[in-house]
């Protein structure tokens, strides 16, 4: 068994109020490093812990910290992105709904870092709950001077609110995100400038995921150094892995990063759902590049997911039996994408939409000769040509499926079915 | 307009929240309702409408009193939710997905990821989610929901 971290409170009972934790440790860490630290040593525990961006992209959070301006004359802002959506990903939501305070902590401790007197917290219009919990967790934090003005009698005054957003993935993307806060549509900016230089009101911005925030409590209180002994060399920490398809047990599991693929999908998630073999596994969420069974022994941490092939990205891991037909897969993938394409540049908002009808037809029997050319060339004209990586996590699930199950594209042409016995879609119908 | 952003950029930020609001009053996002956001924030109705139009959770067009949104995420197909649940409703209610019941109680859709592909099939109706739903879970949702407009 492995020491719970940032779920070790959300089996308790009422485990989303304030009453609980602070019963259980909880705002412990913002009085010491108030007391104990000044911000650049904060900064500099944090760079030391080795923890990185749990969004997706694995930025190491201590030098994004860095990034700020050091002059305190300039107005600078946090955001909290709860803008969870990745298909797969269902970790941010938990620990929304279940402590919320232990991220409230991570907020104040990161603005205290980097000088910010507001922050906001940028939450998924569809997540009720979690923006009721939010809402709650705020104002008993208020209450007892964790926020607002000389927060636990010190110098530092934090204000933090809720901006909901309106149901549009891209604003996780944390441009989008910035420009959604500021009352815009919710379309990627052009990278440089970061946001840590012009971010919200055109002000330097730090932004952050749930989980990463979620880690900065216990890395104050337990050391940089325990923090650094979790997980691998280049993956510091656990990891909440939410694992979802053919298993027995779906459901999040934290875990220390560098765990097998095989561990997390056998040992936590029980195994497959039925006797039917595995096929395939989406690592870290729709936009991860597929694993397949002789893959099962890859640690899952950002580099070896790198070295093989994939990425850790959310850590939203999709088990599919034999009987999943890939056409299927990447067709309801690009569905999403296209769907949630801004619109902003033509590579992504077309290019999404003409892979879609490929599959759509592929997928139906109604594919026409040179239609998988098609789709790789489509797939060329969009990778790394779109103005955010959307476009690139768009086309992942297609490559990879191109590259690991070319025969059921080639088959699904040919036949003008699936090569595998009946899957879901078909019961449906005939049922 | 550009006048507002000038002075006050972040007034500009109460737009997403307005729009709940009004649509909250007046049911989906009529003209009237649009106006009144653009005139309140010193916005044209080009741009509130710009906005309405991107946000997914903004309508434009009247629903139903409930409406019931299937999670069509691939988490949710491949334990066999997202069709067999939408058939289902079709067959229930008569109409498929982005229609209206007659009496203008239910509007049926599907919609991307719910974040609950731990707990799928997963369907929302208005403000609340409904996990692992089965077909005898449907039907009591339903007959609970028409039981407060009989």
């Amino acid at each position: 068994m492995y020491e719970k971290i940032l779920t070790r409170n959300c089996g308790l009972p009422r485990s989303e109020t304030i009453d609980v934790y602070l019963a259980n440790g909880g705002y412990e860490a913002l009085r010491k490093a108030l007391s104990e630290y000044t911000p650049e040593q904060l900064i500099e525990v944090v760079t030391a812990s080795g923890l990185r961006g749990r969004g997706g992209a694995g930025f190491p959070a201590g030098r994004k910290w860095g990034f700020m301006p050091r002059d305190p004359a300039v107005e600078r802002y946090v955001c909290v992105n709860t803008d969870e959506g990745e298909p797969g990903t269902f970790k941010d939501r938990e620990l929304v709904e279940k402590d919320p305070h232990q991220i409230i902590e991570g907020v104040i401790l990161a603005s205290y870092a980097v000088g910010a007197k507001r922050a906001f917290v940028y939450i998924r219009g569809e997540f009720f709950l979690g923006v009721k919990r939010w809402i709650k967790a705020i104002d008993d934090a208020y209450a007892r001077g964790f926020l607002g003005k000389n927060i636990l009698g010190s110098p530092y005054s934090l204000d933090l609110s809720v901006h909901r957003g309106a149901g549009a993935y891209i604003c996780g993307e944390e441009t989008a995100l910035i420009e959604s806060l500021e009352g815009k549509r919710g379309e990627p900016r052009k990278k440089p400038p970061y946001p840590a230089n012009v971010g919200l009101w055109g002000k330097p911005t730090l932004v952050h995921n749930v989980e990463t925030l979620a880690n900065i409590p216990h890395i104050v209180n337990r050391g940089a150094a325990w923090f650094a002994g979790i997980g691998t060399a280049k993956s510091a920490g656990t990891k909440i892995f939410c694992v979802s398809g053919h298993v027995r047990n779906r459901g999040v599991f934290e875990l220390p990063l560098g765990v097998t693929l095989r561990e997390i999908i056998e040992e936590h998630a029980g195994g497959m759902a039925s006797d039917k073999a595995l096929k395939a596994v989406i690592p870290g969420g729709a936009s991860t590049p597929m694993l397949t069974p002789d893959q099962l022994d890859t640690q899952m941490a950002f580099e070896t997911l790198e070295a093989a092939g994939s990425m850790l990205g959310t850590g939203a891991v999709v088990v599919m039996d034999e009987d999943t037909c890939m056409v299927d897969v990447a067709r309801r993938l690009m569905r999403f994408f296209a769907h949630e394409s801004c619109g902003r540049c033509v590579p992504c908002r077309v290019g999404t939409r003409r892979m879609l009808d490929i599959l759509e037809r592929l997928e139906t029997g109604r594919g026409k000769a040179g239609d998988v050319e098609r789709l790789r060339d489509l797939a060329s004209s969009i990778r790394g040509l779109t103005f955010c990586p959307m476009g690139d996590a768009a086309v992942n699930p297609v490559l990879s499926g191109l590259k690991l199950f070319a025969n059921e594209y080639e088959y699904h042409l040919k036949n003008k079915h699936c090569l595998v016995p009946q899957h879901a879609a078909m019961d449906v119908a005939t049922a | 307009m550009t006048q507002v952003q000038i002075r006050d950029p972040a007034a500009r930020s109460r737009l997403l929240t307005a729009l709940y609001i009004v649509q909250e009053q007046y049911g989906y996002l009529t003209p009237e309702a649009i106006e009144r956001v653009a005139e309140r924030l010193g916005l044209s109705t080009t741009e509130v409408y710009s906005m309405a139009s991107f946000y997914s959770l903004y309508r434009t067009e009247k629903t139903g009193r409930y409406v019931l949104q299937v999670c069509d995420g691939l988490s949710c197909h491949l334990v066999g939710g997202a069709e067999r649940l939408v058939d289902y409703l079709s067959q229930r209610l008569g109409i498929s997905p982005g229609e209206t019941t007659p009496d203008g109680l239910f509007t049926l859709e599907t919609v991307q990821c719910l974040a609950s592909c731990g707990t799928s099939p997963a369907i929302r109706v208005n403000d609340a989610l409904y996990e692992n739903m089965t077909a005898e879970k449907m039907d009591e949702l339903l007959e609970t929901l028409r039981g407060y407009h009989v």
